[in-house]
């Protein structure tokens, strides 16, 4: 029985960090497409950081889910060589990029998210996930004020703009509720004082995002049940084909390094 | 051929605490709040900076290029104006 629960609470923990570091990982992907695309070049830099940003976070998640997984996998491994349903990304990292606007909507719901859980983590039971978020919570906080920037600029910005954004928001808001659906793994990362669970997160998260969108002139979708289960390694028709992308070298070259 | 393009502005860089700005390069933004986050992610990648500022640079008068003769060479053989003929005790051998 103790065995059983040891288990069941270190498969939680494992769970719980490849969510965050999953999360980084995929969208710091995303963002990596704008390299050499930005409307601007000082956007192209500015998004190509935040991608290096989320790809640094990544690196010492999966490095230290990795490590508690116990199974002699590296941060490499766990990035590159895992099937589609092992990726614990929530979905909305995945989604393609589209345009600028959208692209910078979605840094600034996910930016908001995280800016909610770093905190929280601060006093995990967890040193090494305590001491990520400490690491990360400043990459974040530029990032959400990067992106909430040009979601008020665009969002209030011409007819045009402002349409795009609008329908940006419409597509993207609906994939939102996934941060907070409640999972087994975050009463079980709850209870052992790994982190929050994230349905707890809810409400700063929804103070943190409204104010910003409503000076941005733009209308919360209302509510409806879809619901996105990235987080459980079901994910979008977009994943396969980022996953061929971000995965070609190292399935064509095993080993290759550089 | 007409672009509407965002005004340029200058950047200046401080590397630390009690230097003074230096002159680093240039950005494109449509205001100063963006100027100085575009700033941040071109110039400051690499730890070169604890603070920025920036100005338009239609803002910035400078000097004619073609006035260089009778602006700054009449400096030139006025070698009096350096403090160089004082006798200064050893003591102050870092002048």
């Amino acid at each position: 029985m103790e065995a059983t629960t040891t288990t069941a609470s270190s498969t939680a923990h494992l769970d719980y960090v490849l969510r965050i570091g999953d999360s980084a990982l995929i969208l710091g992907q995303r963002l990596a497409e704008w390299c050499g695309h930005g409307p601007v070049i000082e956007e192209d830099i500015a998004l190509t950081n935040t991608a290096l940003d989320l790809i640094g976070q990544a690196r010492l998640l999966l490095s230290h889910a990795g490590h508690l997984e116990g199974k002699g996998r590296d941060e490499d491994a766990l990035a590159f060589l895992r099937a589609e349903p092992g990726y614990r990304n929530l979905t909305i990292c995945e989604l393609p990029n589209e345009d600028f606007g959208r692209t910078c909507l979605r840094n600034f719901l996910f930016a908001a998210f995280q800016m909610q859980l770093w905190p929280a983590l601060a006093d995990s039971s967890d040193a090494q996930l305590a001491a990520i978020a400490g690491k990360s919570i400043k990459e974040t906080r530029y990032h959400l004020q990067h992106a909430s920037d040009w979601a008020v600029r665009l969002g209030d910005g011409t007819d045009e703009s402002q349409a795009r954004m609008q329908r940006a928001l419409d597509t993207l808001w609906p994939y939102t509720a996934e941060f907070f659906s409640p999972q087994a793994t975050d009463a079980q990362a709850e209870a052992a004082g790994i982190g929050p669970a994230w349905s707890s997160l809810a409400g700063a998260w929804e103070q943190a995002v409204l104010p910003v969108l409503e000076v941005a002139t733009l209308k919360v979708p209302a509510a409806t049940a879809f619901l996105s289960r990235g987080k459980e390694g079901r994910h979008s028709e977009h994943m396969g084909h980022l996953l061929a992308e971000m995965q070609y070298l190292q399935r064509a070259y095993p080993g290759a390094r550089w | 051929m007409s672009r509407n393009e965002w005004p340029l502005w200058e950047v200046f860089i401080r590397s630390k605490g009690g230097l003074d700005h230096k002159h680093c390069g240039s950005v494109h933004a449509p205001d100063a709040r963006m100027a100085l986050t575009n700033a941040r992610d071109v110039y400051t990648r690499r730890m070169e900076a604890v603070s920025i500022w920036v100005v338009r640079a239609d803002q910035i008068h400078a000097s004619d290029p073609d006035a260089k003769p009778e602006m700054f060479d009449p400096a030139e053989d006025k070698i009096y104006r350096h403090p160089t003929f004082y006798t200064l005790p050893d003591e102050v051998n870092h002048m």
